[in-house]
């Protein structure tokens, strides 16, 4: 299993890779997860309390499901630590991050000049998301409230 | 217009450095071409048959005259002097060179232009109709709710990677100019019940090789909603749009195997989660786009008369002017489509004359049309003559809109790497031999596409042409009776295939049964529905 090159959380990292989600339905004591693509994210939505791990699987970068999945669990309060795993790209973990991922660990390495300078490329962003950053609407329009 | 502030400005800024460090990677060898394929087409860049191709982006097909000038001059510094206006009211450019194109994206930047999501698998350019803001018809300009659109789409990040390319267009009138229907997801801006506006969405139409019209899946959805659902047709799509076979990934295959009710269901499901995210830009946002595209200061005491007594003037009045909602105003539409010519062709030199012309005679703001032409949307009438004489002393005042001169043809094999056959030169032919009666056959929509992805809209012509690879050999088949707009249809298939000039033939001798069989004012489409496909076959191999 490759190893996590970036993190981007304080708390400990969980040792135990993730259980498949069929495994993990039985295993009711499991705090690691593996969801691959054609998992579906919400069937873990009543056990999010006693997860600290769910890594989803991308098999090749051009299959973009997983950014769904990671937005659905944060969007539904899940707050331990969301990690990309396989074919995961530099020009890739700009989104990932904005749709949740905090933790990462590509097949093959990323050199770490390149991943932070995609990183850091955009000052600002369209659209909210699940990396809480805010939107240029409402930078345009601080007078509106919840905007 | 809409004008970049220092938000837009600094996307597209922090985009070409980027783009430029991903080329420089993939000279350096850092990412293979695999790696690298989405990411250059993510920024409209195509690697064709002898070189690369640039597709930027023309938002809505509106432009400035700058930007019209600036393409033309980038048309001459890394082209061959041309390019090419698209079906999605874009611009290509056929002979690019993979080092110069981050020169070519910084070059756009500077007048608020890019090539972001020109391609790729994710949401592409939005498009609308050519006579937005100058039609009668319309409830209002639909511009606006289509910028919304773009600044929401442009790198989002759950849909940079769906099962397949996404289109979406937006018209707010009745008829429809912008063959909405056939689009991922076409919105079309009504009044609800108490005079407010809304927007109606159809999802799941599209062309290809399984054309299909989308279906209205919800009647009207709030302004203030609008993003967010948007977002849930989007969402379901990149959860369960099929990605085992990339010829049934787009969202209209999703649609058409869960059925419309379910689909529905399912993005229904998802806008009310979505609902409780705060994701809708408010409506203090919309507003700021909408002062925008305010009407230009149209003057109110023009005359509505025309002096007609130049006959070629009074033709290309009839043919390429529409009303426009403004007395003393008409919009124009300058035709790429020369007898002859390269559909939606145009030189760096038309370019700029073009973008003067806009500058002196329409308020500096041109359209790109899906048909591939041209339109200044807001000329005085008292202007028209020496805007038209300016035209046709450089070639840009053919008088064919909408008549079987008037070609939507793809690139096809001259240039593309997916074509079987080419589009090109047998629009040239069919133009050449049908010049002399066009005007007698009025209005009759032909489109051409060289290869089963219908760049060229065939299923969507009165007359269409598919040209498919038969054993080694260019062969055309022949459809009839498509159309796009409120009462679209898809073309049939006539019988088996014609080869380059058999397909000439069989274009005149379908235009020569209308016009011997039609009807009081029948146009082509209407003869073919009252009499259909039997007297065509009868006529074609009889």
């Amino acid at each position: 299993m490759a190893e996590v090159q970036f993190r981007f959380r304080d708390d400990e990292a969980v040792g135990d890779p993730g259980v498949t989600v069929d495994s993990f339905g039985a295993q009711s004591n499991a705090a690691a997860v593996r969801l691959e693509p054609g998992d579906e994210a919400r069937d873990l939505l009543p056990h999010l309390a006693r997860l600290r791990l769910i890594e989803i699987n991308f098999p090749s970068f051009g299959d973009g499901r997983g950014y769904t999945a990671a937005r659905v669990l944060r969007e539904a309060g899940y707050t331990g630590e969301l990690r990309a795993v396989g074919d995961v790209l530099v020009d890739q973990i700009g989104f990932m991050r904005r749709c949740g991922f905090d933790a990462f660990a590509p097949e093959v390495p990323l050199d770490p000049v390149d991943a932070q300078a995609a990183l850091d490329r955009f000052a600002d962003v369209y659209q909210p998301a699940a990396d809480g950053r805010v939107p240029i609407w409402a930078k345009r329009h601080p007078e509106v409230q919840g905007g | 217009m809409y004008k970049y502030d220092t938000y837009d400005q600094a996307m597209v800024d922090a985009r070409v450095e980027e783009f430029r460090d991903q080329v420089r990677r993939r000279i350096d060898g850092h990412i293979t071409e695999d790696q690298f394929k989405p990411l250059r087409l993510m920024n409209g860049l195509y690697l064709q048959l002898h070189a690369y191709m640039l597709r930027v982006a023309v938002p809505y097909g509106t432009l400035s005259g700058a930007q019209m000038h600036a393409l033309g001059d980038i048309a001459d510094k890394y082209d061959r002097g041309y390019g090419h206006f698209t079906t999605r009211q874009n611009i290509q450019y056929n002979w690019i060179k993979l080092d110069e194109a981050p020169d070519i994206l910084a070059d756009l930047a500077k007048v608020e232009m890019h090539a972001i999501q020109t391609s790729g698998n994710c949401i592409r350019n939005t498009s609308s109709d050519q006579y937005a803001g100058a039609a009668a018809d319309e409830v209002t300009d639909p511009r606006p709710y289509a910028e919304l659109i773009r600044q929401w789409s442009t790198f989002h990040p759950e849909f940079c990677y769906l099962p397949r390319k996404f289109k979406i267009a937006v018209i707010a009138s009745e008829t429809d100019r912008a063959a909405m229907r056939l689009h991922d997801i076409g919105v079309q801006i009504v009044r609800g019940e108490n005079g407010e506006l809304g927007a109606a969405f159809y999802v799941g139409g599209g062309m290809g090789r399984t054309p299909m019209i989308a279906p209205l899946i919800k009647q009207f959805v709030p302004l203030d909603q609008f993003i967010t659902y948007a977002e849930a047709c989007l969402r379901v799509y990149n959860r369960h749009g099929r990605r085992d076979n990339k010829y049934k990934a787009r969202i209209k295959i999703l649609v058409h195997e869960l059925g419309k009710e379910e689909y529905t269901r399912q993005v229904e499901a998802e806008f009310a989660q979505l609902l409780s995210q705060n994701i809708e830009p408010p409506l203090a946002e919309l507003e700021r786009i909408k002062a925008q595209f305010a009407d230009p200061a149209f003057a109110t005491d023009l005359s509505d008369q025309l002096d007609r007594s130049d006959p070629d003037f009074a033709l290309w009045v009839d043919n390429n002017c529409v009303t426009h909602k403004t007395p003393g105003y008409i919009a124009v539409t300058i035709s790429l489509k020369p007898i002859g010519g390269i559909p939606g062709d145009a030189s760096a030199d038309q370019m700029r004359l073009m973008a003067a012309l806009a500058a002196q005679y329409s308020f500096d703001e041109l359209r790109v049309t899906h048909a591939q032409n041209i339109v200044l949307a807001h000329v005085r009438k008292d202007q028209l003559y020496a805007l038209w004489q300016a035209l046709d002393e450089a070639g840009l005042g053919t008088a064919n809109l909408d008549l079987v001169g008037d070609i939507i043809a793809c690139p096809g094999l001259d240039y593309c790497s997916l074509a079987n056959a080419r589009s090109i030169p047998v629009a040239q032919k069919i133009g050449q031999r049908l010049a002399a009666k066009e005007q007698e056959i009025g209005e009759l929509k032909l489109k051409i596409s060289g290869c089963i992805n219908a760049c060229g809209h065939h299923h969507a012509g009165h007359i269409g042409i598919l040209g498919v690879d038969r054993k080694g050999t260019e062969n055309y088949q022949l459809l009839l009776g498509g159309c796009e707009g409120a009462d679209t249809s898809l073309g049939q298939i006539t019988g088996p295939g014609f080869d380059e000039d058999g397909i000439v033939d069989a274009v005149e001798k379908a235009t020569e049964l209308y016009l011997s069989t039609r009807e009081g004012g029948e146009r082509f489409l209407d003869t073919y529905r009252r009499i259909g496909m039997a007297p065509f076959k009868e006529a074609l191999y009889g």
